[in-house]
């Protein structure tokens, strides 16, 4: 188990270095540079919108379709990879059985292409 | 050094999972989820499961996360109105969560297997050392578990009919670019050859 | 690397996944509209479905690791399930071409729940059971949200899954404490660790109760029932019609079999759960229908204490008690499909009605469809000699036998509340003044009647005892017979 984490290890670094940086960023903005604001400084410039009016937007439902869709074929990928990593040792039935999986998910693509939900017009 | 990992991230995700509950603006709410996943993620690596915990990563805040942010916009729900019955459900919340940790206290607290069942038992998990935890995954699942995962190509399928068939819609009036009738085109169609005279105009 | 399972007892399951698909695609290349032809040739699957079960089904035989299972229990259960959803698409069919609404997906999708249906009766472990719900229900719940521009029935889809989705966390939760505490969640394996096991850990009893409430939910018993009036009033009503038999008797053979394969040693643990839910259905089925003025709701309260008197069945907990549940179930289906026809069928002024008031007088418009609706209400409410006396009487009799006195009186008093209700649809169809004339079934609904009709009003005659029979043989399986 030690070992297993310790592979990570360089994981956890980085995640701390990550964090340490995106901090010090933040905090040396503030800390280095001089502010002197005032109204028609930070006000927006011109037909510059404004940084803090609510940034949500109503969205189409198309964008849901496509995501839902992405997320589809994001599992068939996730169920990709153990499989990849044994094939060897599943053999051709591990092999037959992954390609029955993608031609039913072949079947939905075919589906989905015909009904035109790809297009974007 | 383990052990303070796992607080780390345990007190991370308990935090953030509070955020998304609390948090004013469901945007925030979604954001903060996402940090969850992390967080979970982190402590699946710890109890020696990768591949849950990339899953984790690739599927909940690669996409999941997306269509919630998505699904958020969509609705265009304002945190105020969204905020009223809170209070009223808040006891109810509580003791939902209260019998729930109640059973997973008496879960650990009696913590009994059935000893007659040891012989039965389905699919033990080979240890971590033996063979990494997907590949442990890949050996059973195509194979053993076929039957499983041929429905879980169909249950797919079926989500993906499901979302077409209840969002798609024709519109009406939309001028397309069809490739093949443009390249099929006859060329008189397109060019006219017109002999202009001199000093006259077309 | 281990070897190719036998595929030979999931034939049915595997040819109707194929035909799915199939008709997918015939569907999305035709060019025209091509809903009828992809219905016919769904009714077909739905037709050769069947033979493969009972060719191949018959004796107990488990494959894919462990994972599913085929017996007679499970090919009559099965053939319960392709039958009702043939004879609610033969009307759905119908009655989307006349509203408009037809879309060859609507085919597509029974076809998946249907498969769905049959992979949660041949379920054989915990896994596969929760696939093979997961797969129905994600069908079903499109299917309920059809219309997607009526809000109601967006509505009804919407409220059908986040609760559908609450019942599968309430199982997962259930499934995996048993999992935890037993090592398993093959059924075989849990029976074999059960058996005449004196004590049992609660982390399995807590699990056992989390399984029958998920499972309660999806039979719509109390009190786990608050979706059904609300999601059989909203979706499309043949779309109500096909919820009301197929997913039904699929889900309560599933929890017939979770019950009695892997926790029938457990009898002692579930039985005071099981009559609870089953007085109190009854009780709400009876009562809470009497006010109601629109008839899908009224079904939908119906189907609640029907829901109660099977459970009575489970209750008792031996083969006699299952058998009596078949039986119930097979005369349920002919009595909902029969009033599904009607309900359908009502139809006046170019414009679909569904309250109850709207059927005053209908003897003296459509005598004929009047006298079929009368004998389905009858045969409710249980008066001999129509079949749904025969139902009652298997189930209240397992009930007597088994020592469950008390349950069988509340069962015969419910009966006598419900029967108000459905007599006073006989009384509106008879004795009120004549409404609005409804026009003219369709060939289809029709057939359908007629068939429903006929088995209800001399089952006493000709199909009693095979089907008694049968349920038997099915019910015996269950327990190793």
């Amino acid at each position: 188990m030690d070992e297993l984490l310790r592979e990570y290890l360089p994981i956890l670094v980085f995640i701390g270095v990550a964090l340490g940086m995106a901090g010090v960023m933040v905090v040396a903005s503030y800390v280095v540079a001089r502010q002197n604001p005032d109204t028609e400084k930070v006000s927006a410039y011109e037909c510059g919108f404004d940084p803090f009016d609510d940034a949500r937007a109503r969205f189409e439902v198309r964008f849901y379709l496509v995501s839902i869709l992405f997320i589809i074929f994001d599992l068939e990928a996730a169920f990709l990879f153990p499989w990849a990593v044994v094939l060897n040792r599943i053999g051709i039935f591990g092999l037959a059985s992954m390609l029955v999986f993608l031609g039913v998910l072949t079947v939905g693509f075919i589906y989905e292409w015909r009904k035109g939900a790809l297009e974007w017009e | 050094m383990t052990a303070f990992v796992f607080y780390l991230f345990a007190a991370l995700a308990i935090a953030s999972g509070a955020m998304v509950v609390t948090a004013r603006n469901p945007v925030h709410s979604v954001l903060f989820l996402i940090l969850t996943f992390f967080n979970v993620a982190g402590l699946f690596i710890l109890l020696g499961a990768e591949f849950v915990a990339m899953i984790m990563v690739i599927v909940y805040v690669g996409a999941v996360a997306v269509l919630f942010l998505f699904v958020v916009m969509m609705l265009d729900i304002h945190a105020v109105t969204l905020r009223e019955g809170f209070t009223k459900i808040l006891p109810v919340g509580a003791v939902v969560a209260l019998v729930l940790f109640v059973e997973l206290a008496l879960v650990f607290g009696t913590w009994l297997m059935a000893p007659d069942l040891d012989a039965v038992r389905g699919a033990p998990t080979p240890a971590v050392g033996e063979l990494s935890n997907t590949q442990a995954i890949g050996a059973v699942l195509y194979t053993d578990y076929v039957y499983l995962f041929q429905l879980a190509g169909i249950v797919l399928l079926v989500g993906m009919i499901g979302s077409i068939m209840l969002t798609l819609r024709a519109r009406v009036g939309v001028k397309r670019q069809n490739p093949r009738t443009q390249a099929n085109r006859p060329l008189e169609d397109c060019i006219e050859v017109k002999k202009v005279a001199t000093g006259k105009g077309v | 690397m281990s070897e190719l399972p036998n595929l030979i007892p999931a034939l049915p399951e595997i040819f109707l996944a194929l035909a799915g698909m199939a008709l997918l695609m015939l569907g999305v290349f035709r060019k025209r509209d091509a809903t009828r032809q992809v219905g016919h040739l769904a009714l077909a699957a739905f037709a050769a479905a069947a033979v493969l079960a009972l060719t191949f089904g018959g004796p107990r035989q488990v494959t894919f690791n462990g994972l599913f299972i085929t017996d007679a229990f499970a090919v009559f259960a099965k053939l319960m399930v392709f039958g009702a959803s043939a004879a609610t698409l033969i009307l759905a069919l119908k009655w989307m071409e006349q509203e408009n609404a037809a879309r060859f997906e609507f085919p597509v999708l029974v076809v998946f729940a249907v498969l769905g249906m049959c992979a949660m009766i041949s379920a054989n472990d915990f896994l596969s059971l929760y696939m093979g719900l997961e797969t129905q229900s994600l069908a079903l719940y499109l299917i309920a949200a059809y219309q997607r521009d009526a809000t109601r029935s967006t509505e009804a889809g919407l409220k059908y899954f986040v609760l559908g989705a609450l019942a599968s966390g309430l199982f997962l939760y259930g499934a995996s404490l048993i999992y935890g505490f037993t090592g398993t969640t093959n059924f075989d394996s849990l029976a074999q660790g059960f058996e005449g096991a004196e004590t049992v850990s609660p982390g399995v009893v807590v699990g056992l109760v989390f399984i029958i409430c998920a499972l309660a939910f999806k039979v719509s018993a109390v009190p786990f029932h608050m979706w059904t009036p609300d999601v059989y009033e909203g979706a499309p009503t043949p779309v109500t019609a096909f919820f009301s038999v197929a997913p039904k008797v699929a889900a309560l053979a599933l929890f017939l079999r979770v019950m009695s394969a892997p926790f029938g040693d457990l009898l002692a643990q579930w039985q005071q759960v099981i009559v609870a839910i089953s007085v109190a259905s009854m009780m709400l089925g009876g009562f809470a229908a009497i006010v109601q003025t629109n008839i899908k709701r009224l079904m939908a309260y119906s189907s609640i204490g029907h829901v109660g008197y099977a459970l009575v069945g489970l209750a008792v907990g031996s083969a006699e008690g299952i058998g009596g549940v078949l039986v119930y179930m097979t005369i349920y289906l002919f009595m909902n499909v029969g009033t599904f026809a009607v309900i359908l069928s009502m139809r006046a002024n170019g414009r679909l009605v569904e309250g109850i008031n709207d059927l005053s007088g209908l003897s003296k418009n459509r005598p004929v469809m009047a006298a079929a609706l009368a004998v389905m209400m009858f045969s409710m409410a249980g008066i001999p000699p129509f079949a749904g006396f025969f139902g009652k009487f298997f189930i209240f009799k397992a009930a007597v036998d088994a020592g469950l006195i008390p349950l069988a009186v509340v069962g015969v008093l419910t009966s006598v509340v419900a029967a108000f209700y459905y007599l006073r649809i006989v009384k509106i169809i008879y004795f009120d003044e004549a409404g609005d004339q409804f026009e003219p079934m369709t060939a289809q609904a029709r057939l359908v009647l007629g068939i429903a009709s006929v088995f209800v009003a001399v089952f006493f005659l000709f199909p009693l005892p095979q089907i008694v029979l049968a349920a038997d043989t099915a019910a015996k399986a269950l327990f190793g017979g």
